[in-house]
């Protein structure tokens, strides 16, 4: 299993958009990819369950990526957080 | 005449009938169903029809608002085949044996209510999306077909609430603005008005009764105010009003997004003066580059008691994040002299106007300062603010004031709270002393705002407010000109910003002297900005600028 943490800089949080954005490059994967936050974990192909956690500009998440092509996944999906949110 | 108060959302004037939304209305059947692996099929084939209408709005939001709108809808599209909300529907069809229809409004209604508890507004907002992607797959089931618009002529159209895609599918060449009961200003329908430039005012509740249908209808959605049936006087005065919009308009589109430049290249920057989050659209609407002073007071005026840190955090808090990450330059308190509060139990002074006020005020009684101070930093994780201290005379204040700001800081690392480290510290240049020690109070600061107002009626020792001095209460007068180079030099020679946020940086007659002594921003009212960006952009200040510093010292100059 590979780890990252990131702290959002979207001025909106994890918005509709970018959580829409996320699910679409999160689904390229193999892994399972969660995003955890205060003790509630999410598992990044919800959308709606995502934006229901309401992180917000400032917000620290924890990222997890396991399975098959953890690797490449890990470091796209951080990649891409540092993009868009 | 009748006149009705809502909340304008998007600018502009609109005449016109006015036209009550026909939604067609289908009552949810609800029933067991025998054969569920048919019932989750036939779901299936709406979720597909549903997802592929979307495609088409979206493509059809592209054509006539641009990507930001066509977004929206390639968001809903995800949000009808989200796993979790599919999941819920698969399990009432398969579980409890109910009919699709009724699967999907239960399943609408536990994701909407979980949107609408959330504490952000924006959050809440999204509670709406659930439903309209929800409605939409329900029509699909039922067969049923939206509402639309049945009038040959142009109209103002009134509805309860629109749902974003119900805003996509009408005939925009047949709505000249829009009038909603609910409503809210993060709502998309608000956001896509704005985009399509149509006038928008939400919230009259019930006031807009049924039977004005057709009648003539004026909204402004500048004021929030609809008028129907108005008078000779009321209508003449809006019809005027829409006249000078769309100059305005017109102006806007020739200079939106171009540079606040002048013809031979020295740019400055034009921000807003703004007095409540609520001007933040008006500030965005006229492509200023940022808010040059946002005025606290507000706060303190609103409430019968001293603001909460909460509740001014969340002021802040809209304004920095709903400017995108533009500057936000926030005043503290300036309260005094002519603005007096209530419960500050100020004692009455013989001369308020040298009296205890703004920062006055804070540093004798830390604890309102404190409070705001707090509030500020908390707030500037959600943007990029500037904090600056009005009425100030000597260094020392500025230190004490900066102390303060340390002491907040170093309180927000020890709770865990996020604050920005980007903040800019500055302060208004209102005091013949703040001009005269402007060179040492840089060393303190990131930036001077020069008070125009304040500062001539302190150099000239001349009360603003009374009438009969009209003639001795001029702001071109050379000391205060002079007062404004002698600030922007030191200002300059220390490597800081220096701006102007008072009337005067909106007197055109002045813009080629603000430029020639090299101020970097000006702060105007939102509408001032395109007349300002089109006179700057008109000027060569190579031409004038040696004449203009000359004048300024010259002995000529004997006004």
């Amino acid at each position: 299993m590979k780890s990252f943490e990131y702290t959002i800089t979207d001025p909106v949080g994890i918005h509709a958009r970018p959580a829409g954005i996320l699910v679409r490059e999160v689904k390229k994967y193999a892994s399972t990819v969660t995003v955890i936050k205060g003790g509630k974990s999410v598992n990044a192909l919800k959308l709606m369950a995502l934006m229901g956690m309401g992180i917000k500009q400032g917000d620290t998440v924890e990222v997890t990526v396991e399975g098959a092509d953890e690797d490449t996944a890990a470091a796209a999906i951080e990649e891409f957080f540092k993009a868009n949110l | 005449m009748i006149s009705v108060q809502g909340k304008g959302v998007s600018g502009g004037v609109a005449i016109g009938p006015l036209y009550c939304y026909q939604r067609a209305k289908s009552t949810i059947r609800r029933y067991e169903v025998e054969d569920v692996d048919a019932e989750w099929d036939r779901f299936k084939a709406a979720q597909t029809k549903a997802i592929e209408q979307l495609g088409e709005l979206a493509e059809k939001a592209r054509e006539e608002a641009g990507d930001e709108a066509a977004l929206l809808f390639e968001t809903h599209q995800m949000m009808a085949e989200d796993m979790e909300y599919e999941e819920a529907i698969q399990t009432a069809i398969r579980d409890k044996k109910l009919n699709a229809e009724a699967a999907v409004t239960d399943t609408a209604a536990q994701f909407a209510a979980r949107f609408a508890a959330m504490e952000d507004a924006y959050f809440q907002a999204r509670a709406a999306d659930v439903k309209d992607v929800s409605d939409r797959i329900i029509s699909a089931l039922t067969g049923v077909v939206r509402g639309g618009i049945d009038s040959p002529v142009p109209v103002i159209l009134a509805a309860d609430d629109l749902s974003p895609s119900e805003t996509v599918q009408l005939d925009k060449s047949r709505i000249l603005g829009f009038v909603t009961e609910g409503g809210s200003d993060s709502g998309h329908t608000a956001i896509l008005a704005r985009t399509m430039g149509i006038p928008a005012i939400i919230g009259v509740g019930d006031q807009l009764k049924p039977e004005y249908e057709g009648r003539e209808v004026i909204i402004d959605g500048s004021t929030g105010n609809v008028v129907i049936d108005a008078d000779e006087d009321a209508r003449s005065c809006l019809l005027r009003k829409m006249e000078e919009q769309k100059k305005m308009r017109e102006l806007l589109e020739q200079l939106k997004g171009q540079p606040n430049e002048t013809k031979d290249g020295q740019s400055i920057r034009v921000y807003c003066n703004i007095g409540s989050p609520d001007d933040v659209p008006a500030v965005l609407a006229n492509d200023a580059g940022g808010v040059g002073l946002f005025r606290s007071e507000f706060l303190y005026l609103n409430c019968d008691d001293y603001p909460t840190e909460d509740y001014q955090f969340e002021a802040y808090k809209k304004a920095l994040s709903d400017m995108g990450g533009k500057e936000v330059v926030i005043r503290t308190l300036d309260i005094g002299a002519d603005k007096q509060i209530g419960y500050f139990d100020l004692p009455k002074e013989e001369n308020p106007a040298m009296g205890n006020r703004a920062l006055r005020i804070c540093l004798n009684r830390p604890e309102i300062f404190h409070t705001q101070l707090r509030a500020l930093f908390r707030a500037s994780a959600f943007g990029k603010l500037g904090i600056m201290f009005p009425m100030v005379t000597s260094v020392w204040e500025v230190k004490e004031a900066r102390k303060m700001c340390e002491r907040v800081k170093e309180e927000l690392t020890k709770e865990g709270i996020p604050f920005s480290d980007h903040v800019e510290i500055g302060i208004m240049i209102e005091t013949p002393a703040a001009v005269l020690m402007s060179d040492r109070l840089a060393k303190e600061v990131d930036f001077f705002s020069c008070g125009t107002n304040d500062l001539t009626q302190y150099m000239l020792a001349c009360d603003r407010q009374n009438a009969d001095l009209g003639r001795f209460y001029n702001p071109h007068h050379p000391a205060v000109l002079r007062a404004l180079k002698m600030v922007c030099d030191n200002a300059h020679r220390n490597g800081i910003w220096v701006g102007i946020c008072g009337e005067l940086g909106v007197d055109l007659s002045l813009t080629e002297t603000f430029l020639a002594i090299g101020i970097d921003e000006l702060s105007v009212s939102p509408h001032s900005v395109l007349p300002l960006r089109q006179k700057i952009r008109e000027t060569t200040i190579f031409d004038v600028k040696q004449k203009i510093l000359e004048d300024l010292l010259s002995d000529e100059n004997t006004i």
